[in-house]
């Protein structure tokens, strides 16, 4: 039991008395197996394709808006040329919202679609242990919907997903040179003061992504680099930016490097020399921060305190730290390192979780496998945790003091789902079938002393058993 | 489930950002005074930008640093002046009102003691008021109330915490009991079964027991986010454009804050968070991003003072960010980190109508670095300040244990009237 709440997302029907024999062993097998991808996502828009579908849509909205309004000025003057002011801005608005309905935004359909296949693959994982390590990942290097919702979906899949038992540094590679990041963090519009495009001078350097990669995504705040490392870093990654979607219908919104924008010459990070080889001088950079010692430590314990406490053991830390710096950031190895290590184990199961881990953990013990994206998604924000949505680039907090406040909310949303279940599910059956030994008398007997099914099932999702693991 | 069925929406996003103290038991000592003294913390994350909000525009080098991005008293939105020497950003009509009736002040070219760019670093300093980020995990906001309630001046039992939003910030949380309370949308559990499940924790898991007390007990004061007059808020927002719906949620969050702290036996003490102040591309201090942010805070403090009715009198809100932006505009029309910035004061107890700063100058050689506005007040005095006066915390434990080694930063003198 412990396996399956530490680990992965949780028990669902059948699935103690498949790992019960083996734990340990059935988590390795998991990771042995085949790469995390996506059957169900074979249909869904590459990240270029869905910020083109959404692109294009918009300019398409904003024409029929303008011919719409040019259309309404013609038979204003003709017919009432006396109204024309206040007439001129009705007509305007009201262009603006046919418009908008003519051309609904895609990007919404998308963002669902992806949240349901998502919702879908961990409702349906057997344990759901690469699964949790895909949203360790995904919330790790964030982005978000709020500033770039066609991609926010596809971004997870094609820069995270691939590489969870994978090498550290590919994975570094995808996320920092996708489309999505680098929108997000503003790098597309960033330029060397030397570049061709910095001598024009319309624009110039942004340091925003170079000093989240080093703070957040890699090294760690404090951990020895300078401003001057940041203004070099920035001035190695300019160029880095997407194809504009309206002049390139089969390549827009793909990653391309521009040397107009890039700052030319050599560049010193971190005490070493970088010469210009274009795009491959931020590769070398990004190869070696990700190989980086500080790196190791910094990553290890976040992913201890993801899946083991919130203050995890030190040797635990250190052990899989040095599994990071022997294997150059073997994802693979360190995960492992993580499950076989004692310390893992021995914790007790007072890490609270994650609403959304809640979440997903609530609705396997009822054997449900399929999800209605807008019911969801919206829940999840209700939680204070909506999907792909950090409020700001360090992604969701991961501790107890930061969520527990949200019990209420927890207990309402609680309290709505089981309203919808009490008809087709029976809390004596959950307990008997999935939760087993797990549950504790005092759960058992709320339980059969509740005053209906729905209360019943509150108070077995609002266990101390279902919130912690 | 049921009543969601709706998309995520930014104020969705948002939610989390604040939080309220509820102090059902007033400090003696300003109760004899016959005095019930609010204070509400706002907290802007992401940096804001201090120059872009109130210009120098008496500075002489102020247009050569900012160039056509420059707010000034002739421009197309002309800025408000506050005195000879600085303007306000033309967004924030209700502040310039209530700095002319002396209900509101500025403080300029302040920071807290860290010096560093992150901003998670920076809004722990901000937060924590503890000079290392992540030496601690209290805020100096809950700390205050400690000092206040081992002074005996305030009834440990009453002394509560409400965070709002499922994340509480955490300048609220610590020793004193922290309450949730997020804007209502779902028809909440019954309240027999929010018994029941509190009763199963009191047995099973102590610490959960206390999470959700705080809420029931919370629910029990008759707070409502939502005032009955508008019972679908939410649908009416979600309709709203992307700016239209931030200058709700502002609205809503601080309103909301503000009918709590107005209440008789409501909280005293609160802190609301909002994010968005990270403009590194297209600042748009005039006519664009940031205006329309201060146009949201501005929206913001109207609420305040419009909920907190009479007690309005007897309120101070703050209004702070954990550093400000570079003095000059980046390559990309925004601004970077930076360190001197301004914090804002309103309510109807300050001293209000002044400017407070010890102006540090725009040359090159006056920045801080050669980069940002250069800190000359550090905004631990202003904080201490209203701390010591307003509420009456001891000067002692603000240099103590709320300011841990802050004994050489004085508080402010003449804050409040």
């Amino acid at each position: 039991m412990l396996a399956l709440h530490r680990f992965g997302l949780g028990p669902r029907p059948g699935s103690i008395a498949a790992i019960e024999s083996d734990p340990r062993g059935a988590l390795i097998a998991e990771l042995e197996r085949p790469p995390a991808s996506l059957a169900a996502a074979s249909a869904l828009p590459s990240s270029a394709k869905a910020f083109r579908t959404v692109a294009d849509a918009n300019a398409k909205r904003q024409a029929r808006t303008k011919q719409a309004q040019q259309e309404a000025k013609r038979q204003l003057t003709a017919e009432a040329p006396a109204m024309m002011e206040g007439g001129e801005q009705g007509a305007n608005a009201m262009a603006a919202k046919a418009a908008a309905e003519a051309v609904p935004d895609p990007g919404r359909p998308i963002y669902l679609e992806e949240a349901r296949i998502r919702t879908e693959a961990a409702l349906g994982a057997e344990i759901g242990f690469v699964e949790r390590l895909v949203w360790f990942w995904s919330n790790h290097f964030c982005i978000s919907a709020d500033k770039i919702r066609s991609m926010s979906g596809a971004y997870e899949r094609e820069a995270i997903r691939p590489h969870v038992l994978g090498r550290f540094t590919d994975m570094v590679l995808a996320v920092e040179g996708h489309p999505a990041m680098l929108f997000y963090l503003d790098n597309i519009m960033s330029m060397g003061a030397s570049s061709i495009a910095g001598i024009n001078r319309t624009k110039g350097l942004n340091e925003n992504l170079a000093r989240e990669i080093l703070e957040l995504h890699t090294l760690g705040v404090r951990s020895g680099y300078s401003q001057d490392d940041v203004i070099a870093f920035a001035n190695v990654l300019t160029g880095w930016t997407l194809v504009p979607p309206g002049d390139n219908p089969e390549h827009g919104g793909e990653f391309s490097f521009n040397p107009r924008l890039h700052e030319p010459g050599a560049q010193k990070v971190l005490g070493k020399v970088y010469d210009d080889e274009t795009a491959e001088q931020g590769r070398a950079v990004l190869r070696d921060l990700s190989t980086h010692p500080a790196a190791a430590t910094h990553l290890a314990t976040k992913l201890a305190r993801y899946f083991i406490a919130d203050t995890p053991p030190a040797p635990l830390v250190e052990n899989m730290a040095k599994v990071f710096r022997d294997t150059s950031g073997d994802l693979k190895e360190v995960t492992k390192a993580m499950v076989l290590a004692p310390e893992s184990w021995a914790q007790p199961a007072t890490k609270l979780k994650r609403p959304s881990e809640w979440g997903i953990g609530m609705v396997r013990v009822t054997g449900l496998t399929q999800s209605d994206p807008v019911r969801f998604t919206g829940g999840q924000a209700l939680l204070g945790e909506p999907l792909w949505r950090p409020s700001s680039p360090k992604g969701y907090p991961d501790d107890e003091a930061s969520w527990i406040d949200g019990m209420g909310r927890r207990l309402d949303v609680a309290n709505a789902f089981a309203e919808r279940l009490a008809g087709s599910i029976d809390p004596q059956y959950v307990i008997e079938t999935v939760l087993g030994s797990s549950v504790s008398p005092e759960v058992k007997n709320a339980v059969g002393r509740a005053e209906s099914r729905q209360q019943a099932l509150v108070l077995l999702f609002m266990s101390a058993e279902m919130q912690r693991r | 489930m049921t009543s969601c069925l709706h998309l995520p929406s930014r104020r969705e996003a948002l939610i989390g950002s604040g939080a309220l103290f509820a102090w059902t038991q007033m400090p003696r000592l300003a109760r004899a005074a016959g005095r019930d003294p609010r204070l509400l913390v706002i907290v802007l994350r992401g940096a804001l930008d201090g120059l872009g909000a109130v210009a120098p525009v008496g500075d002489p080098d102020w247009i050569g640093l900012r160039g056509d991005r420059a707010l000034v008293l002739d421009g197309k939105t002309p800025a408000l002046p506050l005195d000879s020497f600085f303007a306000l950003n033309p967004a924030m009509p209700n502040l310039h009102r209530l700095y002319k009736a002396r209900q509101a002040c500025v403080v300029h070219a302040t920071a807290t003691p860290y010096r560093e760019r992150s901003h998670f670093d920076g809004q722990d300093v901000l937060e924590s008021g503890v000079i290392r980020p992540g030496a601690v995990d209290t805020g100096w906001l809950n700390r205050a109330l400690v000092a206040l309630e081992s002074d005996g001046r305030v009834n440990p039992s009453g002394s509560r915490a409400i965070g709002v939003g499922a994340v509480t910030p955490l300048v609220v949380r610590g020793a004193a009991p922290v309450m949730s309370w997020v804007p209502q949308r779902l028809l909440p559990a019954s309240e027999d079964t929010q018994a029941r499940v509190l009763d199963l924790y009191q047995h099973t898991d102590p610490r959960l027991a206390v999470a959700l007390e705080a809420r029931i007990r919370l629910a029990g004061l008759g707070g409502t986010a939502v005032s009955p007059e508008e019972p679908n808020a939410d649908g009416a927002l979600l309709a709203l454009p992307g700016i239209a719906r931030v200058r709700a949620y502002f609205a809503d969050a601080a309103g909301a804050a503000a009918r709590f702290l107005a209440k008789v036996d409501g909280p005293r003490v609160g802190a609301v968070g909002f994010v968005g102040w990270d403009t590194h591309i297209n600042e748009g201090a005039a006519s664009g991003q940031l205006a329309n942010l201060l146009g949201a805070l501005d929206g913001a403090l109207a609420a305040i003072e419009t909920n907190m009715g009479d007690a309005w009198g007897e309120t101070v809100v703050a209004v702070v960010t954990e550093f400000g932006r570079t003095a000059h505009i980046n390559g990309t029309d925004g601004t970077d980190h930076g360190t001197g910035t301004v914090a804002f004061l309103a309510g109807g107890a300050l001293q209000g109508g002044r400017v407070m700063t010890d102006w540090p100058g725009l040359k090159p050689a006056q920045l801080y670095e050669a980069r940002d506005l250069k800190p000359t007040t550090d905004l631990r005095s202003v904080l201490k300040g209203l701390l010591r006066d307003h509420l009456r915390v001891e000067e002692r434990a603000l240099a103590s244990t709320v300011f841990p080694g802050s004994a050489d930063v004085p508080p402010m003198a003449s804050l409040v009237g």
